[in-house]
């Protein structure tokens, strides 16, 4: 039944509304289509019983009448999320079998909705990296590959278990979070929209923590509308966070399709980058005669500490990291390597849980955060951080939203960047600067480059100002009419 | 600013992870290579400038100052890696 899993999540939920077909028909297709891509990675635990129990209970409740927003419809979870009594790993061997007792605010108001899981994605380990490498499980493989090749390429990090089952239809939508760009890069890389909303717009709960002032949670889907509708069902306030903002959910999915005429979006110049690919740079040339074609009014703005972004993120997200992972020590929860002594323990159980790139992270915000070191790199990065808070402010009082490519670059080869981190984390050079600020930001699916992959546009908005970033997201999708599919080879 | 071998070893011992002698010269080399790079902050004036701690403008919310769970060592204790009765178990850490 592979058109149930091509539906859009807005006709598979008209669909079920109109009793064209059942959750547990939907959910069956989606669960086959999962076990039939295994090749993929994208899925690191499979949950197919949970899934077809929870399938059947929507269509009871659809027949009593009290179906949910988003009741029946298959989504995927990434494995950041705390999900009650089902693995959660954040794809970290230190984690172990580790069973939450408990169940995230993002899951919890999804499956309100009436959502079904169909299982856990795969990601980069703690959400740290650009290209699913990271991840304990192994990488994700990207549906798409080069036109003319058959080389394994990489879907993006960190959710890239979440963007490739979207892409791959082995799901309507998925849950996914950007620290530093992890749903838009991958969202940019499989030909999918992926939205971080406002910092504080999603309740952090049951999320596994990287960099605390920096997560929020968000969709990815395979249209603005499908992003729209899964956004206005994870967020809203929750005292469990104590930076959740006690702000109205608006319904997102109305903002899109909305005349984007008399808009004033930004084009801001710094982030025309040296050695960014000339197709890049088309398909933002592309993105700015469609927003003028629609009504817009395009305004050269300056961000001028664009650059300096990244390197002060490389401070403040391993800071908090490694204040945040000080808590996987081997006692409470996870795997434990015994030691002669509590600190051998801790050692030894630290040294073998944690990868190669969250070790580096945590000793790199270990040095910045120790005395003698703490003024020069963690106060002077926090300080940076206000000049590029301060440039988006500035840049707002003239302009409404931002366009901006989301990554530099299609998606590269599986190993091509995995020996330079630096050169990896240059991936995000134009999401970072977006959780810096706190700002929404969405990436959707603009086009594709001469070897016929995905390119994606980033489009950002002010705080809490999500609507204003759909209806230009919209304008985009209807303008690129982007229908490119990756060819099934799994 | 480029750190060396003794310096990861003290860091890495604050960070309660062990890494094998062999492996700190290489480590030293990978951190120095990001660290120069982060170097370029000297850069940006940021003279009176407030360091800026969190992007929510909201005040931080007080809750009243009472249990809202707890009393169920059973799922606190779940996941435990070694356990004896309601106890969490560590290696001896009192002679």
């Amino acid at each position: 039944m592979s058109e149930l899993t091509s539906l859009t999540l807005k006709a598979a939920l008209d669909g079920l509304a109109g009793k064209r077909f059942s959750s547990a028909e939907l959910t069956q297709a989606h669960v086959d289509a999962v076990a039939a891509a295994r090749p993929l990675n994208a899925y690191i635990l499979e949950t197919p019983e949970k899934a077809l129990d929870m399938a059947r209970a929507s269509d009871a409740r659809r027949a009593r009448g009290e179906a949910g927003r988003l009741d029946g419809a298959p989504l995927g979870i990434k494995d950041l999320f705390c999900t009650e009594g089902v693995r959660s790993t954040a794809c970290s061997k230190i984690l172990g079998e580790f069973k939450p007792t408990y169940e995230s605010t993002v899951t919890t108001n999804l499956w309100r909705d009436g959502a079904v899981m169909l299982g856990k994605l795969n990601m980069d380990e703690f959400a740290m990296g650009s290209s699913n490498e990271t991840s304990a499980f192994g990488p994700v493989v990207n549906p798409w590959r080069a036109s003319g090749g058959n080389a394994p390429l990489t879907p993006g990090g960190s959710s890239g278990g979440s963007a490739a089952a979207v892409a791959a239809e082995l799901c309507l939508g998925a849950t996914a979070t950007d620290t530093g760009g992890s749903i838009r890069q991958p969202a940019a890389f499989t030909g999918t929209v992926g939205i971080k909303p406002t910092y504080g717009r999603v309740s952090r709960w049951g999320i596994v923590a990287f960099a605390s002032s920096l997560d929020q949670a968000g969709p990815i889907a395979r249209t603005v509308e499908d992003a729209a509708i899964l956004l206005s069902s994870m967020a809203g306030h929750d005292p469990k966070d104590s930076t959740s903002l006690d702000v109205e959910t608006p319904d997102f999915a109305s903002f899109v399709g909305k005349s984007v005429k008399g808009l004033r979006v930004g084009v801001p110049k710094e982030y025309r980058v040296d050695g960014m690919p000339p197709e890049v740079d088309a398909i933002w040339e592309q993105g700015i005669a469609w927003l003028k074609e629609a009504g817009c009014e395009i305004v050269e703005v300056s961000l001028p500490h664009t650059k300096y972004a990244l390197p002060a993120y490389y401070i403040v997200a391993p800071a908090e990291a490694s204040s945040n992972l000080a808590r996987y020590d081997g006692v409470r929860y996870g795997s434990r390597v015994e030691g002669s002594n509590l600190t051998e323990m801790y050692e030894a159980t630290r040294a073998t849980g944690f990868g190669a790139e969250v070790k580096r992270r945590i000793l790199i915000g270990t040095y910045v955060l120790s005395a003698g070191y703490y003024d020069a790199y963690y106060l002077k990065a926090l300080k940076v951080r206000r000049r590029i808070a301060d440039d988006f402010d500035q840049a707002f009082e003239k302009v409404d939203a931002l366009l901006t490519p989301t990554a530099p670059s299609a998606a590269f080869g599986l190993g091509d960047k995995s020996d330079d981190p630096v050169a990896m984390y240059l991936n995000d050079i134009f999401t970072v600067t977006v959780n810096l600020a706190g700002l929404p930001g969405i990436s959707v699916p603009a086009g594709t480059d001469a070897n016929g992959l995905p390119l994606g546009l980033q489009l950002i908005g002010k705080a809490l100002d999500e609507g204003t970033v759909f209806s230009l997201a919209g304008a985009i999708e209807k303008a690129a009419d982007f229908k490119a599919k990756p060819a099934k080879w799994w | 600013m480029a750190i060396d071998a003794a310096t990861v070893r003290k860091v890495a011992k604050l960070a309660r992870i062990a890494e094998p002698e062999d492996k700190l010269e290489a480590l030293s080399k990978e951190l120095s290579g990001i660290l120069n790079w982060i170097e370029q902050l000297n850069e940006v004036d940021t003279d009176g400038v407030e360091p800026m701690t969190t992007a929510v403008h909201a005040k931080l919310p007080m809750r009243d100052d009472v249990v809202t769970e707890g009393g169920d060592p059973e799922r606190v204790l779940a996941n435990a890696p070694k356990r004896a009765g309601a106890f969490f178990v560590v290696p001896k850490v009192v002679e």
